[in-house]
């Protein structure tokens, strides 16, 4: 695996006609690692970088946007190809973006966006969480095809931006489905065990046989529902369908136990379109749109998730 | 009393020399403008917290609180400018006018009731950030127009370096701070009081005077590094600069000043700015580095430079006086 990607970058070193991106230098500054799914965003951009033969200079933040900002013009002074970055908080970052369009350095924003003219950055690589709740809502309408379903939701950190964008998402899927209707919706806080704690009120309040699926904002709620639907006695996956987002290394463990339904990937890889874009204007300087959205993709009981979760494990989640 | 006080200074300059020598031998492109512009830029507010700093642990005090006040100062003019249509300069001198009262009381507090400063400027540092988070939570930003004229306020090297208006005010910082230390009263009684607090009194330093003034230099070099850091991110937020009252006492001591007061010079602390500095920019230069060996050089640093002054310290008392030693100890 080394060696083939060793050899796969000097390859691209010795075409650097067709891979425009080889031989180049990114900058990139991350917020920290926060989260598992930031260490496997982190973890992926090294990997996309190695393959394409781009030399990355990584720089963690550890949460501080002052670092954030000297990682930046450490970059410039650098003189690197590209900056990428993933940006702590929206304000505040005017001055260093225009010090590097002064010197002609593209910068990419990864995962999230800020509070700029839209002229002082290239373009933004980030997931439409809206469109992620409409993935899942629309996974349960056909799923359900026209049979009468009481929903439960558990929804995401009250306010935060993906928790409203993923419940809009998902009552936009279904609004046209009569048959689907959501009975509850509290928030678990993007915990497990918030999620596992709401889930055991819902099953109480409602009773297990009249809960026909289960909708939360991330997997880790999820996977904490999933132990209450258990020792409720109910059959989660079967008795109480379970979609979540985010697809973690767990959830995929626990679809291919049987025990959840669907996930929809936030997937960690914003590096690779990023690289695209690139190699796209390094050719003949072909501009992004300002917003490349990713993927999400559905994953569920069809895929091989055994393999994705060991695949997975290995990205640092 | 030390034989060669400025020695452990000469010995920061020599050690940022050296580190910034090596730097540009494994990266040539470190020196250039640009870097040099970006150690002052990005430094500025740390500089600033620095200096007053510096006055107080020549006292043998501490200021905790710093790092929450540049938070609280940052809030309070985002949502004055957001809210009101007061403008930047009146609430510049608001905010001002806050920290300095705010330090001063800090001062008045540790003479008056004979606390340790440790632990007054602690419940500061807390207050203040609760204060900032009253204010409010978010990141607020600062769109007013005279931001933009601050901000666009700069020198453009040849090779690209651009020296910012927040780097210039903390050189005059610096510069102020020397001719206060050494050409005014003010400036030997900071020292005398470092050298203990009976000397001092019978040197005739006013003591509550001194002190008092010496946190409310700090409270209010604090505010100014915080209007510096607003400037800097054009945004005020309750949780930035966490730990940064940490750093600036690590550069203070990494430039040579006893933390047991008395000795030290304000040059050393910009230095010891300029050293942390320095390697933060190697590590963004090498990029596969972890960013957490900032914090490991500097806690290497922190202990040699401890180490030296104790090793000077012992050496001259060994030397000078054994006799009294001697006699303190029967």
């Amino acid at each position: 695996m080394k060696l083939s990607s060793i050899l796969l970058a000097s390859a691209l070193v010795l075409a650097p006609m067709t891979a425009m991106a080889a031989g180049k230098t990114v900058g990139f500054s991350q917020i920290g690692s926060e989260s598992g799914w930031r260490a496997a965003e982190t973890t992926v951009t090294k990997q996309q970088a190695e393959e394409r033969g781009v030399t990355l200079k990584f720089a963690d933040a550890q949460q501080k946007q002052e670092n954030q900002i000297k990682a930046l013009r450490g970059f410039i002074a650098q003189g690197v190809d590209a900056i990428f970055l993933a940006p702590v908080v929206a304000t505040g970052w005017d001055s260093v973006l225009e010090e590097a369009q002064d010197a002609e350095i593209p910068v990419i924003l990864l995962d999230r966006k800020v509070d700029a003219d839209p002229s002082l950055y290239m373009t933004a690589v980030t997931s439409d969480t809206v469109y992620e709740g409409e993935v899942a809502g629309n996974w349960l309408k056909d799923k359900m095809a026209g049979k009468d379903c009481r929903i439960v939701e558990l929804q995401g950190t009250t306010g935060s931006s993906p928790a409203i964008d993923r419940k809009k998402g998902f009552e936009k899927a279904i609004a046209d489905a009569s048959n689907l209707e959501i009975v509850r919706s509290q928030t678990g806080d993007f915990t497990r065990a918030q999620g596992k704690v709401v889930m055991e009120s819902f099953l109480k309040a409602e009773g297990a046989e009249n809960i026909c699926a289960l909708y939360a904002h991330n997997d880790d709620m999820a996977v904490g529902a999933i132990q209450a639907i258990k020792e409720a006695g109910a059959k989660p996956g079967e008795d109480i369908l379970v979609v979540a987002i985010d697809a973690v290394p767990d959830m995929h463990l626990a679809i291919a136990n049987g025990e959840a339904n669907a996930t929809v990937e936030l997937t960690p890889n914003m590096a690779g379109p990023a690289f695209d874009i690139l190699d796209a204007y390094w050719k003949d300087g072909t501009m992004p749109e300002k917003w490349v959205q990713t993927e999400s993709k559905l994953y569920t009981q069809d895929d091989d998730n055994n393999a994705i979760y060991e695949m997975k494990k290995s990205l640092g989640y | 009393m030390m034989k060669s006080p400025r020695l452990p200074l000469y010995m920061t300059m020599a050690t940022f020399v050296l580190a910034y020598m090596l730097c540009i031998w494994e990266f040539p492109s470190m020196f250039s403008s640009r870097v040099v512009a970006n150690l002052l830029t990005d430094n500025a507010f740390l500089g600033i917290t620095a200096v007053g700093m510096t006055f107080v642990i020549l006292t043998g005090g501490i200021d905790l609180s710093v790092g929450s006040v540049i938070a609280f100062t940052g809030v309070f003019l985002a949502v004055i400018l957001r809210d009101t249509s007061i403008h930047p300069l009146v609430a510049f001198g608001m905010v001002l006018a806050i920290t300095i009262a705010f330090g001063a009381a800090e001062g008045a507090i540790v003479h008056y009731l004979e606390m340790p400063a440790f632990i007054v400027t602690l419940a500061g540092m807390f207050l203040m950030r609760g204060l900032a988070y009253v204010l409010s939570t978010d990141s607020v930003p600062i769109t007013h127009e005279f931001y933009d004229v601050l901000q666009s306020i700069y020198w453009k090297a040849p090779g690209g370096g651009r020296f910012r208006l927040i780097g210039g005010v903390m050189l005059l910082v610096f510069i102020g701070a020397m001719i206060v230390l050494h050409r005014t009263k003010f400036g030997k009684n900071v020292y005398a009081l470092g050298g203990g607090v009976q000397t001092a009194q019978l040197m005739g330093v006013p003591i509550a005077r001194t002190t008092i003034l010496i946190y409310a230099t700090s409270g209010g070099l604090a505010g100014l590094a915080g209007i510096v850091y607003s400037l800097y991110t054009s945004a005020g937020y309750s949780l930035s600069t966490v730990g940064v009252e940490l750093d600036a006492i690590a550069a203070v001591v990494i430039g040579g000043t006893l933390l047991s007061g008395g000795t030290g010079f304000v040059a050393g602390t910009f230095f010891g700015i300029l050293i942390m500095g320095l390697i933060q920019t190697y590590i963004v230069f090498d990029g596969t580095l972890s960013s957490w060996w900032t914090k490991i050089v500097i806690g290497v640093l922190l202990f040699t430079f401890i180490m030296l002054q104790k090793v000077l310290a012992w050496a001259t008392t060994a030397r000078r006086k054994p006799a009294t030693e001697f006699a303190m100890r029967s």
